[in-house]
């Protein structure tokens, strides 16, 4: 590593961050005219990460596409035109229509923000509950046994089987109550969230026990701070970065499994297409019209692939110790 | 290490007991009717009666303990008198599967060997593809073969069983035409011509299979080579001058496969469930195909002991990687 001269050898690297002198140290870098905090000095590893960079361009690409894309492409993605059924690449519908003449662009704009926003919200669930029952049990000695006992039976659960009975199960009644389309969301979002969250609890676990030791804890605990402060201000923060990089790579799981169920027309509801949903329905039609599959199918997987690779850098730039893996 | 073993076993049994008791109530929460099929000019006592029939007429505690002892007592019973030609099932009732009336477990020996061969074999290749691909990038770390492998899993691992099995359908099965987009379960392999026929239709949802299983195993067979080949005792058998073949294929690679070896086996019970949506693809009539049928079909005891032989293959298994893991590597000790 060609490393600029530093100020000071403890904050070479993000991770240097888990270590108080490195605290310590940024803390009193604030002072210096050219600090460095935790968080640029992660940004500027991550940069040297190549593919990491180029997903991230690509992935904001495909978060532009979703999000400002139907502003621009005003055609609604419901609406049924059977007389311009099936068509191929024109200048009306770029990428055709399908069965019943719904704009594909359309429909892949609109399915991209429902896939995105199920992979969004389910990691954010299952990052909580991780790091919530990580925390609490790495940090309390006598709640670590029972926690621990239940992520070892939440690992031994068969997750998409359950996802399945979960989404069949419930379908019904929570669609009659929230609406068919936002009932779903609620249920595919839980169902996800609260079947991905024991991996970020584990590694969230392992670094609370070994942080609780370190001397900056026990200075904290001497001035007598509370608990739940102690935990929020000196825990968590240091924590963060491998939390960050389990809720890169649990969106990605997310994205994958929501897709997952719409292909087995477990998902959205048919008029409400996701990525998968419209993978589902252009299956039938395959032989004719291959490009309605490959078209969603790309997306999906285009966008895991960056999610991953993004994943990767962070890992990499908070980690200098496995950099390169 | 043995009293590990037991004490690990002992923990299973409330593990299990309790994974079974959520799905079994989860089950019981559903709305779904297993009768709802049932033509409604059938008349209301006769529809109670075709319930009690079903056995659901009983609260559920009843329902769960007689499911549990059918599950643990009655089909092992069964199995037994089948091999060894003993008579203790002798008038005991069986699991029965609502949708197809016939014993849940005579459904699932039907089914096994299809997920067997395709699913077992897709996990065999993609080892076998994964292992010397981890070293070889590895052994050339940032090579250029390195560079394209690291890519390759990366996108082998981000693309969803469901794209790619639909892509090759359409390369292989509709343009090019070279293999059948569905497997024919009927098969029977007799000869050649059938050995062969069973082949090509393997060698699509083996190959999805295999892909994203390689490229799972291949980062972690990566990974942990990187971990040894930085090690002092690679330094000290390159300096007592060992081939590099020696160095590499028996000191560093023997070690790098104990994690190897573990994750293999956590992935195993995969092998039988995981491959659901595979299964669904290229409608290999597998036992993770019967799943979703009987979910459509609210086939309860049907969903119920699947999920179950599930849940214990994957207690199984993660026994079976924590004990090897102690096997392979003396410096874990489980006492």
């Amino acid at each position: 590593m060609t490393e600029p001269q530093r100020p000071t050898p403890d904050v070479t690297s993000a991770a240097g961050a888990t270590n108080p002198a490195a605290l310590s140290s940024a803390v009193m870098a604030v002072n210096n005219e050219n600090h460095r905090s935790q968080w640029s000095d992660i940004w500027r590893q991550f940069r040297r990460h190549r593919g990491a960079m180029v997903a991230l361009t690509v992935f904001g690409g495909i978060i532009l596409f979703v999000s400002i894309g139907p502003l621009i492409w005003r055609i609604d993605p419901t609406y049924v035109d059977i007389r311009a059924r099936n068509q191929g690449f024109s200048l009306a519908h770029p990428l055709g229509t399908d069965q019943l003449g719904r704009d594909l662009l359309a429909r892949l704009m609109a399915g991209g923000r429902v896939s995105i926003a199920v992979g969004l919200t389910a990691m954010i669930i299952a990052i909580f509950l991780g790091s919530l029952i990580g925390v609490l049990s790495g940090y309390f000695r006598r709640l670590d046994a029972p926690l621990m006992r239940m992520t070892e039976l939440f690992l031994a659960l068969p997750l998409l089987p359950l996802l399945l009975l979960m989404v069949t199960l419930f379908r019904e009644p929570l669609s009659q109550n929230f609406g068919s389309a936002f009932g779903m969301f609620l249920l595919i979002v839980t169902a996800i969230g609260a079947t991905s969250w024991m991996q970020a609890a584990r590694i969230v676990r392992g670094e609370v026990l070994g942080l609780k030791e370190r001397e900056f804890i026990l200075a904290a605990r001497s001035i007598g701070t509370p608990a739940h402060r102690l935990i929020l201000r000196h825990v968590l923060p240091n924590v963060m970065s491998p939390i960050m990089v389990a809720a890169t790579l649990g969106i990605a799981t997310a994205i994958i499994t929501e897709s997952a169920l719409s292909f087995l027309g477990l998902g959205f509801p048919p008029d409400f297409p996701t990525w998968g949903r419209l993978l589902f329905d252009a299956v039938d039609q395959m032989v004719l019209y291959p490009w309605r599959v490959i078209f969603p199918g790309l997306l999906i997987s285009l966008t895991v692939l960056c999610v991953n690779y993004i994943g990767d850098g962070l890992r990499d730039a908070m980690d200098p110790r496995i950099r390169g893996r | 290490m043995l009293t590990f073993i037991i004490r690990r076993l002992l923990l299973a049994i409330p593990t299990l007991l309790f994974i079974s008791l959520v799905i079994f109530l989860l089950l019981e929460a559903s709305p779904g009717d297993p009768l709802g099929d049932v033509p409604l000019t059938v008349p209301p006592e006769v529809r109670e009666r075709m319930r009690a029939a079903l056995g659901l007429g009983e609260p559920w505690p009843i329902r769960y303990l007689l499911w549990l002892k059918q599950f643990f007592w009655v089909e092992p019973l069964y199995w037994t008198d089948r091999w060894f030609g003993t008579s203790f099932s002798e008038g005991m009732q069986r699991i029965v599967s609502f949708q197809s009336r016939s014993p849940v477990f005579d459904v699932i020996a039907q089914r096994l060997p299809q997920t067997l061969t395709v699913v077992g074999m897709s996990y065999v290749v993609g080892v076998l593809i994964a292992i010397p691909i981890g070293i070889l990038s590895a052994y050339r770390q940032y090579s250029l073969f390195d560079q394209i492998g690291t890519f390759i899993s990366m996108v082998g691992f981000s693309m969803p069983t469901f794209f790619t099995g639909v892509v090759l359908i359409i390369v292989f099965a509709v343009n090019l035409q070279w293999f059948p987009s569905v497997y024919d379960t009927t098969l029977v392999v007799r000869d050649w011509d059938s050995f062969l026929a069973q082949a090509r239709q393997m060698v699509m949802p083996v190959t999805v299979l295999a892909l994203y299983n390689a490229a799972q195993i291949s980062r972690f067979m990566r990974s942990s080579m990187l971990d040894n080949l930085s090690q002092d005792y690679i330094r000290t058998a390159r300096a007592k001058g060992l081939s590099e073949r020696k160095v590499v294929l028996k000191h560093a690679l023997r070690n790098s496969l104990i994690p190897v070896v573990t994750v293999i086996a956590l992935g195993l019970p995969a092998v039988f469930g995981g491959a659901i949506i595979t299964e669904q693809v290229f409608r290999v009539n597998g036992l993770g195909q019967l799943l979703i049928s009987s979910i459509y079909a609210n086939d309860i005891p049907m969903v119920m002991t699947l999920t179950f032989i599930f849940a214990i293959l994957i207690v199984v298994f993660t026994l079976i990687a924590d004990i090897l893991y102690g096997v392979l590597d003396p410096r874990i000790r489980y006492d």
